[in-house]
Order: structure tokens, then C-alpha cells, then sequence
């Protein structure tokens, strides 16, 4: 295809010449321009290599359905692949690469793969390299991705900011043609709020550029102008909203809409504080579907050749873009509508050579547009080759008969540069399709229109087979002033404006295959993903005959473009190898998004530091100042050490963990959930929701408490205490802070209603701090005014309020460590200073902060159970803690507690072990006997938890282990074998350290 | 999805954590059978179709609602307060005072 700039017309401002790159050629265009557009009038004819076999593609289409033209815009990290020309605004400095070939478009060596096409075929790589195992794929797997592709895209980060939008509207129009435009007239002149939407740059769908005869007989205006007196209108209305380089991807529930707004792409770089794209979530009362049609090409041998074009792309660069797509033409079409071309091509003195329809018959209009372009008129003919490689030389012709198919041989060669190619029109049904029954058939356009709403939307114009623009227009001013009505309000009748249109898209006959019987040469049906009309014929001899088989195994519809310009042949092509109508076969549904939807747009602002919330505790910047390893637990930040300088993380847990059973520590455990259980009824409730008795905890006092889920495996645990008689505070682990809460909510409003209890969180309420180590009591008093915390006013698991220098605590006698310890709460707001006042308190006794590290080590070393061993697997009779699970009354649980499986005495038990050689024992190893005759040994269980010990002066772990209680003594083997890590450990109880309990009672 | 909240009004479905078979009752764990409890904690139908099933309004009012679904189409039907505070928005309406 030999395009060239026209002398005149066309929407581009030739005042603002803009300069870009292909491929690193510098080439000039104008505002105004695609990327196409400009490539084309500057002769380009190779855009691309076509996925599988590497051909050479040419510029096939005008809009979104580009299957050919797929470039990589910009370069670095904005470089953006798979971008259709045609849609590609131009702008000054645009860079584009070609894709799918190496080492340059003109020279691609993969192209033997076109050679060897028979091989190619349909389910080729399944039957290849699939093979009895997976090692032949894991092999070839490689060279075909690199061999069969798109673009690639980049690994830098992107640059640009993406923001979310929500909007709501009474009616929201997808697409702004004249059926879009119309509808937007009629609904915002009754008040209603509008949302008109369209994925160009410029409104005005078909009408753009064009100059169809619009208005009252005798006031005509072009089409194009009074598109642009309609927007000027709308723009003024305060209750309409106009996003252009908007598309509406996506058809949700409850008349929610997923839509893109492309705010700088096209531009070079975002202006300073833009985004560059916008992410919309729209919910609107009704919606009005003007999305058009898209045109569809023939199946015919080697239609692919660069030069092949639809015919109404072929209109609208010329008419739209003032671009000649080729020096000698010819047209291919099978109904009246596709002559319209031939005007645009007459007006801009582009030679037509022929015009080739398998119809015997043809509109009067139809063949005035041939004589007028000075076209032999070939009717009862098909195009059955093109000729050429990386251009259009020419085309093969042969006689066709509407009941016996193409008659061999080829009758005729024509030498052309571009044939402009119509099969029809299919309606864009996708946004519809989201939200209908099945699509329906419709004889008279060979297509499939939309199926009846699940949703309320109305579809207007094209998309609804309504292809005439004056029908176009009456369709959209009945459905916008319907969806208007629909949402309460009363639109006054708006006038629509006469056209003048003789050549629609009447008349069709139907060609699905325009092949010669036993012709060679490929015969495109999907022309991004490379698959041919024989490929559906291979699908069909092979049983792959239902629609979604075929899609499947053919690939077909299924690249980028998801099939805009391929779907019907494809079908088309199966029924007839089935002997059955098109309807018959039926339609595969669409899905969204309607075009690619960047990740970057979906993501918004969710990325980064934004990624998801961050919650800090009322410490965190005393531990940041502190210079405190910080680390995510969910979605907290918690200190995992503080580091002196020099030392390793062990090194200054070990330290910290030795302070504390040497003198004192302080850890900030804010991050426990907190709940406030209140009522008459709280403690009857707590006793049904604990494993263990809570009915007679004393005010001031706390229990350890065990949370089963119904199925008898353990939940949580947490201690609460009760501080009055109708209130208790309940602590859950961190990570079940959310789910406990909700789960006692469910059970006050499903299971339990008469019980009178309110539970709220009052997690971020409180900064928590325990205080542990041998001088806890003497540093803790020192600072403490009324409260007495001799060991006989002040027990274990006693709870007491008071005022610590002034600012009111709740102080528990509880421990985690396993040393003489209790845990300060404080409001939020004072954590920093209770923390301060403590740590100075403890200065003379060398109080240490501590972190996650060394909280860990410490309750390690006491056997208590944390996440590690809580993994929802474990029953607490596993963890030994069988005792907390009453036989006295009824709890969440209790009912499925002696479950056979549970009771099994093989289960995985709670142990300790400790590591023989002195090395550290890796959580996640597994367990296996000490002798290697197994290979692979057979796992008796895994280490949950493991540390390195101060108070052992030993590497020790925790661990579940089958016959656990029974094995003390035993040596196994923790094996760890992706990281080759073996280590002879001793199975010991999970009590190492004071297992009497006689630090923390003193 | 909108999911009509009776004390919060149509709220999008982000809002709402799912939360099961509404239908399913929790039996006594006095006087039940293995069998039955079993039923209870494990076995759950998957109609197409309506379902009676929990939402919890997770980040609105935390209130435990019964909402009457379509699983086929999404289309609720009705949704209503579970526990003490069921009928307290209309008994509100109707006595035009605040009932807490």
C-alpha cells in the first residue's frame, strides 16, 4: 500500500507539522494525526510481524480492532507495548518500534517459520512439545515465547500516577457517534445528570470528518459539523459531563461501569501533577449503549498482504485524516454500504480499478458509486488471492455463485496496491453482552445484535443493527429520552435532523470463504494470533467443535484484540463445517474489559508505600528514633530488634533476651487486639466462647483463655480480664485481632440474641507494653502512684487501675517470658510518655527495649504457643493444652472436640528440640529419623519455631512431631533440603526453661 | 454489587464480608448427633438460584445482616438486621424516635 498526503482535507491541523520515530526513522505528520494516519501518508507499508508465522503486516483498520499495526511507544520506563496505530494520537517527539522481529522488520529471520506453516497448525505446540511429560515443554518452552510474541514490556517502574474517580449519574452513554450524541441531547434536556463517554480523542464517532448531508432539507451541514454544533450544546449543559479518550470497558453489577480515561497518553509525558491515565467507577440508573460496529474483513488466500484494508478504514483516511491509502485500488465487499468508499476515493482522485461483489445484484446507489469512481464493476465475482509479499501487488479473481461457492480457476489478475475489504458490519455488542441473555442473530446484517437486558440498558444505533446514520440518530434521541424517563424525569421531544444517505449497509450476501477449492496460500481468519480458516477446519475434524473449544484450541479471538475483526468468520467457518446455521453454532460471551485496561489504572493509587494501610502503633517513633529494625506483621510495623552498632540481628536479640531474664525489658505489644466485652451477660457469654471457665474470674482478675473454631481445632488465645462485674477486656493474637471481633458479633446476632452483651474493638485505644525480668517490680513501683504491687496485694493474673505519674493505667500480672512480668495499658495518646516514664524509671537497673525477636526467643524458651504452632491444624490437646478444653459445659467447639481424627493418638505433638552441633535449627525443616534408610525419609512432623537460646546457651526450636510426647529423648534429623541444611536435633519437652513456673510467682 | 443495608442504605458489596449459609442454624450441643453436627459445620448446598445467606457489614455498621441473593444474577431480593437490633430502623420510622 503506497499512501500519500492528500493535497486537501481531513480533520488534521497542516499548520502543526509534528515530527516522530519508527523504528528510529524520523518521519513528519500533523496535529491531528494517528500514528497511522502518519505512517501511512508517508508510505509506510510494513508495520509488524504477525505472531506465529512472522509475516509481514500491513495497516488493516482504522480503530480499536487494529490486528496488524501493534507498536512499542516510547522508550525506557514508559516504553508501552501491543499499542494499536490507529488509535495512537500523534504527538511531537512520539517514538514507536515495530514488534515480533528480529533483527529488523524488513529482515525478520523467523519468518522460516512461515515456511514451515503446515506444521503450525492449530494445537501445534500441544502435540509437540508437550509430549508424555512436562520436560519437553520445560525445554522448548523458552525458544517459542521468544519466537511466537507481541511486544515486550518493561521491567522499570512506572513513572507515572494513576488516580481512581467514582461518578454517578441518572444515564451514562458509551460511545459518542451520532446515536451517542443524540441520545445525550435528548436525556440532558430533561435535567437528567449525563455522563457521555467515548474512547476517541475527537466525539462524534462516524460523523467525524465526514460530509453526509445532516439537518433540515435545504440547511444541510456536514455531518462533521453538526456533530461539532451538538457538542458545543452539550458542553454548555451543567448537568453533562463529556470524557473523551474515555472507554467504557466493563458492565458490573447493580449498573456499575469499570471506564479508563487516557488523560496524557497523548502526550510525551504527563503535564506536571496530571496522571496519566484515570481509572472511573461510574454508577449510573440507566445506561445507553452507542458503541457502534466494527467492520469485517473476507477470508481469502494470503489476505493479509500489507495493502489489504477495510474498506470504511479506507474511507476515513482519506475523509477523516486527508491520507490516499494507495495509488491503484480496488474493493472488495459483499453489500451497498462499502461503496461509500469509492466516493472518498472519486473525491480524492484515487484511482479505482475495480470493484469485485459476490452479489449478482447490486443498489442503484451501489452502482452509481462504482461509475462514478470510474470502477470496472465485477459483480458475481470474489477476490481469491492477493498477490505479493511485504506488498500488495496485485489480486487473483474468480467467478462466484451465491449456491455453488467460488468457481475455479482464477479467472482474472488485477495488479493493485490496495484492496479495501468489507464483509459486513459486526455490531459492538461486548458492554451489552456483559449484561444479557444470549446475543441474538439477526438474517438481514449476517450478525449478532444484543440479547435481552439482565441490567437496564438500552442500545441505540449501530450496535443494535440500526446501521443507517439517520437511523443511528432516531434510535439514540428514543433511547436517551427513554432512559431519562426511566430515571424520573421528563424529556421534551428533541428534533432529529434528516440525512441524506443513499448507501448503507444493505443488501448483504453473506461470504464467509472466498477461497479457490484446493487453493494454497493462507486464508487469515484471526490475523493477530495467526489463525487460518483451515485451522478451523483442523479444530473441527479434530472434535473441537463447540464455539469454546475452538476459541481454545485455535486461539482464535483470543489476542489483544479479542477477536473484533475475527469472531464471525471463525464461527462462520465451524458452522458451515457442521452443516448448521451460524445462530446454531452460537457465540462465545464477552467478558471485559472491551480493550486492554493498563494494570497501572486498575492499581491507582494502591501502589507503593499506598499499597495497602500501614499501621504504626502509638511507639513507632520512639523505635524509629531508636534506630529499631522495623518489620511488617500484617499490616503492622513492629520493632524486631534494636541494634547496637556492630552487632548482628542474633547477636542483639540474644542480648535483649538475656537482659530481660537478667534484670528487666520492656516490649511494646500494642499490637494485640483489644476487645471490650460489656453486659449483664459477658461472662456467660465468654464462658461459651472460651474453651475454658470464664463464669467465676473475680473482678481484678485475668485468665488465659483458648478459642476452638467449631470444628474443634484451636482458633486463638488471648488473656481477659474482667474489670467489673458486666465489663471485661479481652486481647486476641494480632493477627486474628479483626476476625475474632466479627466472629463475636455473629454469634451475639445469629446464635445467641438474648444474650445482652456489646463487644467493641478497642484496639488503637490502647498502647500496651509488657514489662518483664527480675527487677520489673522495683522499676515498675518506682513509678506507679496507687497502686500496691507487693506480691500478696498484687497476685499473678491480677488486674489493677491506677495512675502511673499521673496518667491513668490498667497494670496486669501477666507473663509471656515466663519471668516476673506485667503488661501497662495506657490511652493511645499517652504510650510514649508511660513507655519514657518506665524506661527511666529503669534506667539504674538497666532496663533493655525489646523487640519481636526477642519476645519470640523468650517464650520459645518457655514453650508457650504463638501463630507458628496456632496454624489452624492443631487441637490443644496437641499443644498440651488439653486441660483449657472443659468437659463441664458447652462452648464454640466443644461439640466436635472427641472428632476420631482429633482423638487419633498418631496426631503431631508439641515438643522441643534442641540442636546437637551447635547449629541453628531452620523453621519449616522437617522432621525424619536419624537413619538414612528411607530415601526419601518419610516426615514425622516440622519445626515451628526456632531460636537461638541465651538461657541454654543453645540453638532450641519448637516443633509438631508425630508420637511427639512418646519420642523425648529420641535424635532426628531436621532436614531442610532446598537449602541443604541437615541438623542432628534432640527431642526434648517443649518446656525448657523454669518449667515449674517459679520466676513469674515471685 | 449493592447490598441495601437496612441501617446504612445501598452500600457497594466491598463493604460487606460474606459470611455463609444463612439457612443453617446452630444446633444444641446438648442434644445433637455427630452426624448432625457435622452437617452443621461442613455440609453446604451451592444453588443456583436464591440463597439465603450472612453478610456482615464489615466496614459500615458491623451489623450481621440475612440478605436473600440470586446467585445467578446477583439480584437481592431482600436483606434484613440479624440479632437484638433487627426491626429497630423501622421501629424508629414508625415511632419517629430513636430507639437505642
Amino acid at each position: 500500500m503506497s499512501g500519500y498526503r492528500l493535497a486537501s482535507g481531513g480533520l488534521i491541523d497542516r499548520s502543526r507539522p509534528l515530527s516522530f520515530t519508527f523504528d528510529g526513522k524520523r518521519y513528519q505528520g500533523f496535529a491531528g494525526d494517528s500514528l497511522a494516519s502518519a505512517l501511512l501518508a508517508n508510505g509506510v507499508e510494513l508495520y509488524g510481524r504477525s505472531f506465529k508465522y512472522h509475516r509481514p503486516r500491513g495497516l488493516f483498520s482504522a480503530g480499536v480492532e487494529e490486528p496488524n499495526a501493534l507498536v512499542t511507544l516510547r522508550s525506557g520506563a514508559r516504553s508501552e507495548p501491543n499499542c494499536k496505530a490507529p488509535v495512537v494520537e500523534l504527538f511531537e517527539g512520539l517514538e514507536a518500534r515495530s514488534q515480533n522481529r528480529w533483527p529488523s522488520l524488513g529482515l525478520d529471520v523467523m519468518a522460516v517459520n512461515g515456511l514451515a506453516g503446515p506444521l503450525l497448525s492449530a494445537g501445534f505446540y500441544y502435540k509437540t512439545f508437550m509430549g508424555p511429560t512436562r520436560k519437553a515443554w520445560m525445554l522448548y518452552e523458552h525458544f517459542i515465547r521468544k519466537a511466537a510474541g507481541m511486544g515486550a514490556g518493561t521491567l522499570l517502574a512506572d513513572p507515572d500516577r494513576y488516580e481512581d474517580m467514582n461518578a454517578f449519574a441518572d444515564v451514562l452513554i458509551a460511545g459518542a457517534g451520532p446515536a451517542g450524541l443524540m441520545a445525550a441531547l435528548a436525556a440532558a434536556g430533561s435535567g437528567a445528570r449525563v455522563i457521555l463517554a467515548d474512547e476517541q480523542a475527537e466525539m462524534g464517532g462516524s460523523l467525524l470528518g465526514s460530509g453526509l448531508p445532516v439537518g433540515e432539507v435545504g440547511g444541510e451541514v456536514g455531518g462533521d459539523a453538526w456533530c461539532r454544533s451538538a457538542l458545543a450544546v452539550l458542553a454548555a449543559l451543567p448537568n453533562v459531563t463529556l470524557l473523551p479518550r474515555t472507554t467504557v470497558y466493563g458492565y458490573y453489577d447493580d449498573n456499575a461501569f469499570g471506564a479508563v480515561e487516557r488523560v496524557a497518553d497523548h502526550l510525551a509525558a504527563p503535564p506536571e501533577g496530571a496522571p496519566r491515565q484515570r481509572h472511573w467507577t461510574i454508577r449510573a440508573q440507566r445506561l445507553v449503549i452507542a458503541a457502534g460496529a466494527i467492520e469485517r474483513p473476507l477470508v481469502f488466500a494470503d489476505n493479509d498482504r500489507p495493502g489489504v484494508m477495510l474498506a470504511d478504514a479506507a474511507r476515513v483516511y482519506i475523509e477523516r485524516y486527508g491520507v490516499a491509502p494507495g495509488r491503484r485500488v480496488a474493493l472488495f465487499a459483499n453489500h451497498d454500504g462499502a461503496y461509500r468508499t469509492l466516493h472518498a476515493l472519486a473525491a480524492a482522485d484515487v484511482p479505482v480499478v475495480a470493484v469485485i461483489d459476490p452479489r449478482r445484484s447490486i443498489g442503484t446507489a451501489a452502482r452509481a458509486a462504482a461509475e462514478a469512481a470510474g470502477a470496472e464493476l465485477l459483480t458475481g465475482h470474489v477476490v481469491t488471492r492477493a498477490l505479493g509479499g511485504r506488498r500488495l501487488t496485485g489480486i487473483e479473481l474468480a467467478a462466484y455463485d451465491p449456491d455453488a461457492g467460488v468457481k475455479g480457476p482464477a479467472a482474472r489478475t488485477l495488479a493493485v496496491d490496495c484492496l479495501a475489504v468489507s464483509g459486513g458490519w459486526t455490531p459492538t455488542i461486548h458492554l451489552a453482552s456483559q449484561a444479557s441473555g444470549p446475543a441474538r442473530w439477526d438474517d438481514t446484517l449476517a450478525a449478532f445484535l444484543p440479547g435481552e437486558p439482565a441490567q437496564p440498558w438500552i442500545a441505540a444505533g449501530a450496535c443494535n443493527g440500526e446501521m443507517a446514520t439517520a437511523a443511528c440518530l432516531a434510535a439514540g434521541a428514543r433511547a436517551g429520552a427513554e432512559a431519562a424517563r426511566a430515571c424520573g424525569f421528563s424529556p421534551s421531544p428533541v428534533s432529529i435532523p434528516a440525512v441524506t444517505e443513499q448507501l448503507v449497509c444493505d443488501g448483504i450476501l453473506p461470504l464467509w470463504d472466498a477461497r479457490l477449492p484446493k487453493g494454497g496460500g493462507k486464508a487469515f481468519v484471526d490475523l493477530q494470533h495467526d489463525v487460518t480458516a483451515s485451522d478451523v477446519s483442523l479444530a473441527h475434524r479434530e472434535g473441537f467443535r463447540s464455539v469454546e473449544h475452538l476459541k481454545r484450541y485455535t486461539t482464535l479471538g483470543m489476542a489483544t484484540d479479542q477477536g473484533k475483526t475475527s469472531n464471525m468468520a471463525g464461527l462462520a467457518l465451524m458452522a458451515h463445517e457442521r452443516g448448521l446455521t451460524i445462530p446454531e453454532v452460537g457465540t462465545t460471551r464477552f467478558r471485559p474489559p472491551y480493550t486492554p485496561v493498563s494494570l497501572g489504572a486498575l492499581a491507582g493509587q494502591a501502589r507503593g508505600a499506598h499499597f495497602r494501610p500501614l499501621r504504626r502503633t502509638p511507639l513507632h517513633d520512639w523505635h524509629v528514633a531508636e534506630g529499631a529494625d522495623m518489620m511488617e506483621v500484617g499490616l503492622w510495623q513492629r520493632p524486631r530488634v534494636y541494634r547496637r552498632e556492630g552487632e548482628s540481628v542474633e547477636q542483639a536479640y540474644i542480648r535483649e533476651a538475656r537482659q530481660v531474664r537478667e534484670s528487666v525489658g520492656i516490649v511494646d505489644v500494642s499490637t494485640l487486639g483489644k476487645i471490650d466485652v460489656q453486659g449483664p451477660d459477658a461472662a456467660e457469654f465468654l464462658n461459651r466462647v472460651y474453651s475454658n471457665g470464664f463464669l467465676k474470674l473475680p473482678e481484678g482478675k485475668a485468665r488465659y483463655g483458648l478459642m476452638l473454631r467449631e470444628d474443634g481445632f484451636l482458633w486463638d488465645d488471648g488473656t481477659t480480664w474482667r474489670l467489673g462485674e458486666h465489663r471485661f477486656l479481652m486481647t486476641t493474637t494480632t493477627a486474628n485481632a479483626a476476625p475474632v471481633l466479627a466472629q463475636l458479633e455473629f454469634l451475639l446476632a445469629a446464635v445467641w440474641p438474648e444474650l445482652k452483651v456489646a463487644v467493641t474493638s478497642v484496639t488503637e485505644q490502647w498502647a500496651a507494653m509488657a514489662v518483664s525480668g527480675p527487677r520489673t517490680r522495683d522499676v515498675l513501683a518506682a513509678v506507679l502512684d496507687d497502686i500496691d504491687m507487693t506480691n500478696a496485694a498484687f497476685p499473678f493474673m491480677g488486674v489493677r487501675a491506677g495512675h502511673l505519674d499521673g496518667i491513668p493505667v490498667i497494670v496486669a500480672r501477666l507473663s509471656f517470658s515466663g519471668e516476673l512480668a506485667y503488661e501497662v495499658y495506657c490511652g493511645a495518646h499517652s504510650g510514649e510518655a508511660v513507655w519514657r516514664k518506665i524506661l527511666a524509671a529503669g534506667r539504674d537497673h538497666d532496663i533493655v527495649a525489646y523487640g519481636l525477636e526477642a519476645l519470640g526467643t523468650l517464650r520459645i524458651e518457655k514453650g508457650h504457643v504463638a501463630g507458628p504452632e496456632l496454624d489452624g491444624r492443631t487441637t490443644a490437646e496437641d499443644l498440651g493444652l488439653a486441660a483449657m478444653t472443659s468437659r463441664k459445659k458447652d462452648y464454640i467447639g466443644s461439640a466436635m472436640l472427641d472428632r476420631e481424627g482429633l482423638t487419633e493418638p498418631k496426631r503431631l505433638k508439641l515438643v522441643g528440640f534442641v540442636s546437637r552441633d551447635g547449629q541453628p535449627v531452620r523453621s519449616g525443616s522437617h522432621l525424619v529419623s536419624a537413619d538414612d534408610s528411607e530415601s526419601p525419609p518419610r516426615s514425622l512432623g516440622h519445626v515451628t519455631s526456632s531460636t537461638y537460646s541465651p538461657a541454654l546457651e543453645k540453638y532450641i526450636a519448637l516443633g509438631l512431631l508425630e508420637d511427639g510426647r512418646e519420642r523425648i529423648g529420641q535424635e532426628l534429623i531436621a532436614s531442610y533440603p532446598l537449602k541443604g541444611h541437615r541438623v542432628e536435633v534432640e527431642v526434648v519437652s517443649s518446656h525448657f526453661f523454669d518449667p515449674e513456673g517459679s520466676r513469674m510467682h515471685v | 454489587m449493592l447490598i441495601p443495608c437496612p441501617h446504612c442504605g445501598p452500600r457497594d458489596v466491598s463493604e460487606f464480608t460474606y459470611g455463609g449459609d444463612a439457612t443453617k442454624e446452630r444446633p444444641d450441643p446438648g442434644s445433637t448427633s455427630a452426624a448432625e453436627w457435622c452437617d452443621y459445620v461442613f455440609a453446604r448446598e451451592n444453588p443456583r438460584g436464591p440463597h439465603l445467606e450472612y453478610w456482615h457489614h464489615t466496614q459500615g455498621c458491623r451489623l450481621w445482616l440475612k440478605v436473600r441473593r440470586n446467585t445467578a444474577t446477583h439480584t437481592i431480593e431482600s436483606a434484613e438486621v440479624v440479632g437484638p437490633w433487627a426491626g429497630a430502623e423501622e421501629r424508629r420510622r414508625d415511632k419517629g424516635q430513636d430507639v437505642a
